[in-house]
């Protein structure tokens, strides 16, 4: 296919989604359960896919995910609660030492690279390691990271383990999806550059990947600095649909949940990715949201159905995912304009073949 | 004099951490050295074997309960390991890990629906939760039994894997499956009683540590779980020996630096350590050296 035709498409894609988000915002009254899936599956989106950029497309099975994301989030409410709200949020802190706020895309870039700084530090030691000691050691970088920003004396800064809050929060859907839109594009350009080549060149054989002249080192440190800094972005999104945020909510639990819709979407595949983040907030959120309550069919309650049923349910049809369709949904393949386009033309050209 | 006694009693109780620590690491390290899996659901069947432990003992004397919490964990280890693992023994590493996480996942929401997410009290079992004092120092029994208790537990274990066939067996398969298979060992029971082995002693682990936190919630299994795989994996996964020294390692240490007044840190510190070792020793203390071959 033409590129130009290619692209022409895709912006009118784009276009179209953003349009009808507009749409939706004006239709739909504004607390509809569809737009907190819609803006948390962006940002799961988002934190799915740089996770998917170290384990499914280097081959590092990384478990600091919810780290790097508490970073972002953190760096992002303290840089940008207004210096009036600071004495109300850090009451027992006398106000806290910052009296300043930077504007919300500078903090998020910012976000970002404290998590990519941190993970460049974090990759000194670890990516020596091989394989499990990897995912033991990220997972207790992410551990660390965690009772650090809780530490009393930090209270100043991080407001110990209290929670953060009336920092800037978007209002629209359109904002969670731009920005996401826009950092998964940029992953997808290194993927496809010649570093997403070495990287994936790693992930298939690393003892090959080095014979060929790769830096070992320096592309695994590129990867999980990248990683990171998308996850920093992603937790600086996180915390705005929040509208506050805790420590103590980035556990490995986080981590786990990411890495199961990076699972489902299929390991190496970044419209899996995003498609699994939809889907997976969508029926946490969403579609199994009925069984939690009594529901009654013909005067019969229906048993079972209480709260908590609902995650039961869907930590089950988890485990199916996982044990029948170990590939995920898309498998390493990527959904593309330009595949359903030679789908359509492969049907035809057979057709046509079966009149002659 | 009274410091002392303060601290003799911090490492008393540091001791009998290591050993809660220590019988949970082994379920790690065994199903590591066999499958090559790092278990995440391990520290939820703790976990569910407190419940057990609860709901048991609402209608039972104690000396039913005892022995039925330990049946009940051991066959849902297995039932985890039958189901969930089992059908991904073809299957790429990474998914059966997956799975592990799945069924941790799933376990943790049953309980929290099953439970309706409140915290239950664990029953107090008389005797082991009494004080005792021993001249200045005053400490609980169940601080004392624990690290012996330990101690027993492994030695048998050490003498069912030297001595008996089914350790045999299982060295055989920790050292080579494929190969171990083809000399007519039957895999399969053979990973059915290492699930036997680590999710018995996990129950035990999960009595003697709800003695002392005698509150079950249904997300109790994260942190202790995470613990013990840390102890495993700074012994050196896949090794049992590794997985008790470090676990009495971690447990000391962890002690003595909430005793100092860092509790805060008492749960980071153990990943510094961890990360600590595996920067000078990448596979742990007494891990095998991994080799790999073009």
């Amino acid at each position: 296919m033409n590129p130009k035709v290619k692209w022409s498409i895709a912006a009118v894609l784009i276009l179209l989604l953003l349009g009808g988000l507009y749409m939706l915002e004006q239709i739909l009254p504004a607390n509809s359960i569809i737009f907190t899936v819609l803006q948390k599956g962006a940002i799961y989106s988002l934190i799915a896919v740089s996770l998917n950029l170290l384990n499914g497309f280097t081959g590092l099975f990384s478990l600091g995910q919810a780290g790097f994301m508490l970073i972002g989030a953190y760096t992002y409410a303290v840089l940008t609660i207004p210096p009036e709200s600071r004495a109300a949020v850090y009451q027992y802190y006398d106000g806290g030492i910052i009296d300043f706020a930077l504007p919300v895309p500078v903090a998020m870039i910012l976000a970002g690279v404290a998590a990519g700084i941190c993970a460049f530090l974090i990759g000194l030691p670890v990516l020596r390691m091989k394989g499990d000691y990897l995912a033991i050691a990220t997972l207790g970088f992410a551990e660390i990271i965690r009772a650090i920003v809780q530490y009393d004396k930090l209270g100043p800064i991080t407001n110990g383990s209290n929670l953060l809050r009336s920092f800037p929060v978007f209002h629209s859907t359109l904002f969670p999806f731009i920005v996401s839109g826009i950092c998964i594009a940029v992953i997808c350009l290194l993927i496809n550059s010649s570093y997403g080549r070495a990287f994936k060149a790693i992930r298939d054989d690393e003892i090959a990947a080095e014979a060929m002249g790769i830096n070992l080192f320096m592309h695994k440190e590129m990867a999980l600095v990248t990683s990171a800094f998308f996850a920093g972005i992603g937790g600086a999104l996180l915390a705005m649909f929040q509208m506050m945020v805790q420590a103590r909510a980035f556990t490995s639990a986080m981590t786990y949940e990411i890495l199961l819709i990076v699972v489902i979407g299929g390991i190496g595949s970044v419209t899996g990715s995003v498609i699994a983040s939809f889907l997976f907030i969508a029926s946490s959120e969403w579609w199994l949201r009925f069984l939690d309550e009594a529901q009654f069919i013909g005067g019969m309650q229906v048993p079972f159905l209480r709260p908590g049923f609902r995650m039961v349910v869907f930590s089950v049809i988890i485990m199916f995912v996982v044990l029948f369709y170990r590939k995920g949904i898309m498998g390493t393949k990527e959904f593309s304009i330009e595949g359903i386009y030679r789908f359509f033309t492969k049907g035809r050209s057979k057709a046509g073949k079966g009149a002659k | 004099m009274d410091n002392l006694a303060y601290y003799i009693q911090q490492l008393l109780a540091g001791v009998s951490v290591g050993g809660q620590y220590a019988l949970i690491a082994i379920g790690y390290t065994m199903v590591y050295g066999i499958l090559r899996l790092i278990n995440f659901a391990h520290g939820d069947i703790f976990m569910a074997a407190g419940f057990f432990m609860v709901y048991t003992s609402a209608s039972m004397p104690l000396y039913v309960s005892i022995p039925l919490t330990l049946l009940l964990t051991v066959i849902l280890g297995v039932a985890v390991e039958r189901i969930a693992y089992k059908p991904l023994r073809q299957a790429p590493r990474m998914s059966i890990m997956i799975s592990a996480i799945g069924v941790s996942y799933l376990l943790q929401n049953f309980a929290t629906y099953y439970t309706g997410g409140l915290p239950r009290s664990y029953p107090t079992i008389p005797f082991i939760s009494e004080t005792i004092k021993i001249g200045s120092v005053s400490t609980s029994w169940i601080t004392l039994l624990t690290p012996v208790l330990t101690l027993i537990l492994i030695i048998a274990l050490v003498f069912l894997i030297k001595y008996t066939k089914v350790g045999m067996a299982m060295r055989a398969v920790s050292r080579d499956f494929e190969t171990a298979q083809l000399m007519g060992i039957k895999i399969n029971n053979v990973i059915s009683m290492t699930f036997v082995i680590g999710s018995f002693l996990a129950a035990v682990g999960s009595i003697l540590f709800f003695t002392r936190y005698p509150t079950v919630t249904p997300i109790i299994g994260a942190m202790p779980g995470l613990k013990a795989f840390v102890a495993a994996g700074f012994g050196g996964i896949g090794s049992i020996p590794g997985a008790v020294i470090g676990a009495f390692i971690i447990g000391i240490c962890e002690n003595i630096i909430k005793s100092l007044g860092y509790t805060t840190f008492s749960d980071a510190f153990t990943f510094v350590l961890l990360i600590v070792v595996l920067i000078f020793r990448p596979s742990g203390l007494f891990g095998e050296k991994q080799t790999e071959k073009v």
